[in-house]
């Protein structure tokens, strides 16, 4: 095994299968990359265009982030593929550690300027 | 295939400058944090001579803000945490039972860049002095507008420290997921592996927001930025959010691998196995994470109202529940054992009540109301030092006269080991306890004097006198570190304190490649059960087979040294009229760091291979 090291990684030890399967991961990275930049585009459609009232502009571009927030660390950094119980403990415990800081901050820093 | 023999025939010198062995970055963190806390301990002391009489004037007001800003930041970020990463770096691969860690090559990185890090911040005392404003080193007294030069140095040099740091925890978490010898399940990991995992995490979490802090004063101070500056928009208090959002976790990333080594220790020469393991290990994830709800409590007079005050305040409160668990486990351990007090127990022994007056001081700070009274006076110089050198320091020590053997082939000397323990502990107690009640009466932290008549003298002589003492325990240390080298005896056995986890299942002095064969694990305290239940031998879990090695390389060193020149370069944008342009410093630090990575990621490197017969030999001589 040890000679096959300078060989790049798809011909010394992944199997056909394990191509195919990468191929169809690629499949899907590119679709969801393509989602996304159409709900970036949506966000800067639905404030520039005015179409949508400010007040509903808001809650509606937070919701396409995060459903972004979601598709990013699902499908780009394979959260959803199995044998990925450390990484979805890991982020999952960054995201329940920084978001009470960042309302935390939010609330009391607000305007306030000392 | 090269063999192992390109090991052979190096210099010792180019041989320690290339190494990823973490044994021996192990000893590179122990002599670097050891000089540095030597550094930072005198500058401790100069600061004790300075108020040992009322107006004294052996140092200028200046020059004390220099040493007590250097003292602190060098004293936690440059002394406690290397010391720390020393012994993870030797035991945490030997107790799961692992060749070395996850990245070898990034574990030497680490070390590099940590330590031109610290260089960065010591040269400061070479170009116009110190950074001034205190560790926290708050806006805006930190702010272009107040501070020289030394601060700079500050915020480069730490942030390059913390990019080592941050680099080393991933690689331990890495490790201690991923290197794990067969059997080896997570709830049979000693708790030292799991406070380091623990730390390692909460490095990654922490040391982030310093990165970000950091950036923000950098820019601030260098480019014109406005981020912490209230005339132009910014927001002075930001910056105690982010100092703290790291600063109480970077506390407990501290003390829970001193309690990790406390439950190695303590269990060792108790002769009992740690009491309620499951619990310890509860504790200690319980702690990580209240650690990171905590972070106001540093700032209840600021003003933030009474409400965020209160919410604080009870989380703070919080954390005592799984202290005491452990603290209550560590007693009942003792508890009916068979107990050798020799220095490294007496030190972890020692550590226990120690650290329970740290914490209830804390409690006690953690009062909303009272903390108006108590903060920024002496009283909160106690309360650290308690928990810092009473519950950190001891902790250190006790690890070190406990793993010394296995590091250096010999014991140190237990009658000047107990001398030192005893000076230090009782200079210890004589500096800080009374510094509670001067603190009581009123003496504000971090000045330079104090006047006569205000009934301080007396108090702070006895401070100052007791820190002498501390520092004479200090040098009986050092005493001992040179002369067992010279005389104690060699240590040829593996198990020289009849003790209960991997690392004394490997010979000493142990093999660069650590196991001849992966062992394979079997119960808690792996070592103890198979002198219980088995012949005392750990069972292999693989055959005898050529051991892949990783090469020394001199890559990481190079990197370290380009960061630092990179650093320099920033700093000298502030300088008056420097010699050489800044942007050639910072161009030449760039080639020298982007260069060695891409050197690193184009030139294949797929280590070496001891082959069997070599293993079988080298197994023969040691044991
Ligand atoms: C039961 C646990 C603890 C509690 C309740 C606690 C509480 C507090 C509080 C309320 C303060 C702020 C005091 C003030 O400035 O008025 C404080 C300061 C401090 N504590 Fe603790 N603490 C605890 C454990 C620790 C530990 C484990 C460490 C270190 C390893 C530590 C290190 C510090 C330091 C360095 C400061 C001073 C920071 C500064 O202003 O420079 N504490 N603590
Ligand atoms: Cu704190």
């Amino acid at each position: 095994m040890a000679d096959d090291l300078s060989k790049p990684f798809p011909k010394s030890s992944m199997s056909e299968e394990e191509i195919m399967k990468i191929n169809k991961e690629r499949r899907i990275q590119v679709t969801s990359f393509a989602f996304m930049i159409f709900l970036t585009i949506l966000a800067f459609v639905a404030v520039a265009t005015e179409m949508i009232e400010v007040g509903f502009a808001i809650p509606f571009i937070l919701l396409l982030a995060v459903i972004q927030f979601f598709l990013q660390m699902y499908y780009f950094m394979h959260l959803k593929d199995k044998d990925h119980g450390w990484p979805n403990a890991f982020i999952i415990s960054g995201v329940v550690l920084s978001t009470p800081a960042l309302i935390a901050l939010i609330l009391l820093l607000g305007v306030t300027k000392y | 295939m090269s063999t192992a023999a390109a090991t052979k025939d190096k210099s010792v010198l180019w041989d320690w400058l290339t190494t990823v062995d973490h044994k021996k970055l192990a000893i590179l963190y122990l002599v670097a944090g050891g000089l540095f806390f030597i550094k930072a301990g005198l500058m401790a002391v100069f600061m004790r001579i300075q108020l040992m009489t009322a107006e004294n004037d052996f140092l200028t007001g200046q020059t004390f803000n220099e040493l007590i800003t250097m003292h602190g930041t060098i004293m936690l970020f440059l002394a406690a945490t290397p010391l720390i990463f020393a012994f993870m770096n030797f035991v945490i691969p030997l107790q799961i039972g692992a060749r070395d860690v996850a990245f070898p090559f990034v574990n030497a990185l680490g070390f590099w860049i940590f330590f031109f890090g610290g260089l960065l911040l010591s040269v400061s005392w070479f170009f116009g002095g110190g950074p001034d404003a205190g560790w926290t080193a708050y806006v805006p007294l930190s702010s272009g507008e107040y501070a020289d030069l030394g601060l700079d140095f500050y915020v480069l040099g730490l942030q390059v420290s913390g990019i080592g740091t941050l680099v080393s925890g991933i690689n331990f978490i890495v490790t201690i997921i991923n290197m794990r010898a067969p059997g080896m399940t997570m709830m049979r990991m000693p708790l030292f592996c799991w406070t380091g995992l623990v730390i390692s995490i909460l490095i990654v979490f922490a040391f982030t927001p310093l990165a970000a802090g950091l950036a923000l004063l950098m820019l601030d101070r260098l480019f014109g930025g406005q981020f912490f500056i209230p005339d132009m928009g910014g927001n002075a208090v930001l910056w105690q959010h982010i100092f703290w959002i790291f600063g109480h976790p970077e506390v407990y990333i501290l003390v829970l691998p001193a309690f990790g080594i406390i439950s190695e220790v303590v269990p060792a020469f108790s002769r009992k196995r740690l009491f309620g393991y499951t619990a310890m290990v509860f504790a200690t994830l319980v702690i990580a994470f209240l650690g990171f709800m905590v972070w106001v409590h540093h700032m209840f007079t600021v003003g933030l109202g009474p409400i965020t005050n209160s919410v604080f305040a009870i989380a703070t409160m919080g954390i005592a529940v799984p202290t005491g668990i452990k603290i209550f486990n560590w007693l009942f351990t003792m508890w009916g054992g068979k107990i050798t007090f020799n220095t490294a127990m007496l030190c972890a022994s020692s550590f226990v009540p120690t650290f329970v007056l740290g914490g209830v001081t804390g409690v006690m700070l953690a009062m909303t109301p009272v903390d108006y009274l108590y903060h920024d006076t002496y009283f909160v110089v106690a309360h650290f030092h308690y928990i810092i050198i009473g519950g950190i320091v001891l902790g250190l020590l006790a690890g070190l006269y406990y793993w010394y053997p296995k590091m250096f082939g010999h014991k140190l000397n237990e009658k000047l080991g107990m001398l030192m323990f005893w000076l230090f502990y009782i200079g210890f107690h004589m500096t800080f306890f009374i510094q509670h009640i001067l603190g009581l009466i009123g003496m504000p932290r971090r000045v330079y004097t104090y006047l006569e008549g205000q009934g301080m003298e007396t108090m702070n002589l006895i401070s100052s006198i007791g820190s002498f003492v501390m520092g004479a325990g200090i040098l009986v240390l050092l005493i001992n570190v040179v002369y067992s080298a010279f005389k104690a005896e060699r240590i040829t056995v593996n198990d020289p304190w009849d003790a209960r986890t991997l690392e004394w299942a490997t010979p000493t002095p142990i093999p660069e490649y650590n196991f001849a064969q992966t062992p394979q694990v079997r119960s808690l305290d792996p070592l103890f059960y198979e002198k219980m239940h088995g012949d005392g031998t750990i069972k292999p879990a693989e055959p005898m087979e050529d051991i892949h090695m990783p090469n020394g390389s001199i890559l990481p060193f190079i990197i370290g040294l380009g960061l630092f020149t990179w650093g320099f370069g920033m700093v000298m944008i502030n300088m008056e009229n420097p010699i050489i342009p800044p942007a050639v410093v910072i161009g030449v630090g760039f080639v020298l760091t982007f260069g060695s990575m891409f050197i690193r990621s184009i030139k294949e490197d797929h280590g070496y291979h001891i082959p069997v017969e070599q293993v079988k030999k080298i197994e023969k001589e040691v044991s």
